[in-house]
C-alpha cells in the first residue's frame, strides 16, 4: 500500500505572500499531522518527494534533503509566491537539510520548527522560538507499544521454519519419525520459541527503561532467562533437554529485542555495532551448544549412549 | 516516567573543536536529545552517552566545528550490510521502504 501525498506546493487556509511556509514529507500521516495542527492558520505546505516515508527516516535516508528542498523551491517558484524569505522545516529534518546550503541556492533562510508538529502554534505565537521541550525527541511507553506489531510481525515469519525443525527433531526415531513423539516432545520448545518472541518483541520494548542495563542484547536476554525458566518449570523440563532450552531461548530473545534498535529514538550506529560485535558470536555458540546438548539427550533416550 | 533513555555509554563517534566554535547556537537547535547546550556564548556537550548520531548538527555547523560517523543505530541494517558487504540500510530489505520506520 502507498501513503503517498503528491508533491508540490499546497496552501491551507487562504494564505497571502506574507504566510509562514512549512514543509514537509509526502508521506501521508506525515503531511496530515501537520495540516491537523495548522488548523485555523494561512499557510503553505511545500510537500518534498521523500517516496511516501517520514520526515526523520527521509531525512536519514537524505530524501529529505539539501537536493530536494531547493529543487521544490524552485519548481513551485516560491519566491514568486511568497515576499519573505523564510522556510519552516521540522526540526528532525536537519538530519538531511543543510540549512547554510539552502539559503545560498535559494535565498530562503532555514528555521528549524518543533520536532513534533502540534507545537507549532505555540512556536508561530511567541515569534519562532522554540522551548527545550519542543527541540527533544520523546519515547514514551504508548510509543513503544505501538511498535511492538513491528517487531512481533518479523520474528513470528520466522516461527513455522523453527517449528518444523523442533517437531522433526522431537519426533525422530531410528524407526523414523514418530508424530507422537514429535508433539509430546516438542510442544514445550514451540511453547518457548513463542516465550522469546514475546519477551523479546513485546515485554522488552514495552518495558524498556525499566529492565536493566542499557545494552538492547542484555534486556532481551534477562527477559528471555525469565520467561524460558517459566516456560520450563511449567512443562516440567529437566536435565539436558532443560539446559538446552536455556541457552537457546534467552539468546533468540536477546537477539530479537536487539532488532528493536531499528524502532528507537536513541539508540547509535556505533552503540549497535559494539552490541553485534559481541553478541552474534555469543548467539551462534549458543545455538549449536544447544542443539548439542538435545542430539546427546536424544542419543541417551535412544540408548546409543 | 522512562522519557530520556540513554544507550551504551562511551561508544559515540561524536567530535567537537570548542575553538572552530563561533557560538551560532545552531547544534543546540537541531539535536533532539540536547546532546549540546550554551555555555559563555560558545556551544558545550552535556552528555554525549546522549547522542543517537544522527549527524544533524554536524550537517549544520557551517564552521565545521562538529564532526560524528553518522549512520543508522539499527541492528538489522548493520547486520545485512555485515552479510552483504553494502552500507547499512534502513530499507528492510524492500524496494519501496514505505512499510517501515
Amino acid at each position: 500500500m502507498r501513503y503517498a501525498v503528491e508533491p508540490g506546493l499546497y496552501a491551507l487556509g487562504e494564505p497571502g505572500a506574507d504566510s509562514d511556509v512549512f514543509v514537509t514529507a509526502n508521506y501521508k500521516l506525515s503531511f496530515d499531522t501537520l495540516r491537523k495542527s495548522l488548523k485555523g492558520l494561512n499557510a503553505w505546505i511545500l510537500v518534498l518527494d521523500t517516496k511516501s516515508i517520514n520526515v526523520w527516516c527521509a531525512a536519514g535516508k537524505g530524501t529529505f534533503g539539501t537536493d530536494e528542498l531547493i529543487k521544490r523551491i524552485n519548481e513551485t517558484e516560491l519566491h514568486k509566491g511568497v515576499n519573505h524569505r523564510k522556510i519552516i522545516v521540522p526540526q528532525l529534518g536537519a538530519v538531511g537539510v543543510n540549512a547554510r546550503a539552502v539559503q545560498q541556492a535559494t535565498g530562503f533562510r532555514v528555521y528549524f520548527g518543533p520536532v513534533e508538529a502540534k507545537d507549532i502554534p505555540a512556536y508561530v505565537l511567541s515569534g519562532y522560538k522554540k522551548t527545550e521541550e519542543m527541540r527533544l525527541v520523546k519515547f514514551t511507553m504508548l510509543d513503544r507499544l505501538i511498535l511492538t506489531p513491528m517487531e512481533i510481525n518479523p520474528s513470528m515469519k520466522k516461527f513455522p521454519l523453527f517449528a518444523l525443525i523442533a517437531l522433526i527433531l522431537f519426533g525422530l526415531q531410528p524407526s523414523g519419525i514418530l508424530f507422537k513423539d514429535a508433539w509430546s516432545g516438542g510442544l514445550p520448545f514451540l511453547v518457548l520459541g513463542l516465550a522469546a518472541v514475546f519477551s523479546g518483541a513485546f515485554i522488552t520494548p514495552v518495558f524498556l527503561p525499566f529492565i536493566p542495563f542499557r545494552s538492547f542484547a542484555i534486556k532481551g536476554l534477562i527477559t528471555g532467562l525469565f520467561a524460558t525458566f517459566l516456560i520450563t518449570g511449567f512443562f516440567g523440563l529437566t536435565g539436558l533437554s532443560a539446559i538446552s532450552a536455556h541457552l537457546f531461548f534467552p539468546s533468540a530473545s536477546s537477539y530479537i529485542a536487539l532488532q528493536f534498535t531499528g524502532s528507537t529514538t536513541f539508540t547509535s550506529m556505533s552503540g549497535v555495532k559494539k552490541e553485534l560485535k559481541t553478541a552474534i558470536p555469543l548467539y551462534l555458540t549458543a545455538t549449536a551448544l544447544s542443539l548439542l546438548l538435545l542430539t546427546i539427550h536424544k542419543l541417551y533416550r535412544w540408548e546409543i549412549l | 516516567m522512562g522519557d530520556i533513555m540513554k544507550y551504551i555509554s562511551d561508544v559515540i563517534s561524536l567530535e567537537f573543536f570548542p575553538e572552530k566554535c563561533t557560538g551560532c547556537g545552531r547544534c543546540v537547535d537541531v539535536c533532539p536529545h540536547a546532546v549540546f547546550a550554551m555555555r559563555d556564548k560558545r556551544a558545550v556537550i552535556t552528555d554525549s552517552d546522549l547522542c543517537m548520531e544522527c549527524g544533524a548538527c554536524a550537517l549544520n555547523c557551517e564552521f565545521g566545528a562538529i564532526k560524528v560517523d553518522s549512520g543508522v543505530g539499527c541492528a538489522a541494517a548493520l547486520i545485512n550490510s555485515m552479510i552483504t558487504g553494502g552500507p547499512p540500510s534502513c530499507d528492510c530489505g524492500g524496494t519501496t521502504g514505505s512499510d517501515c520506520c
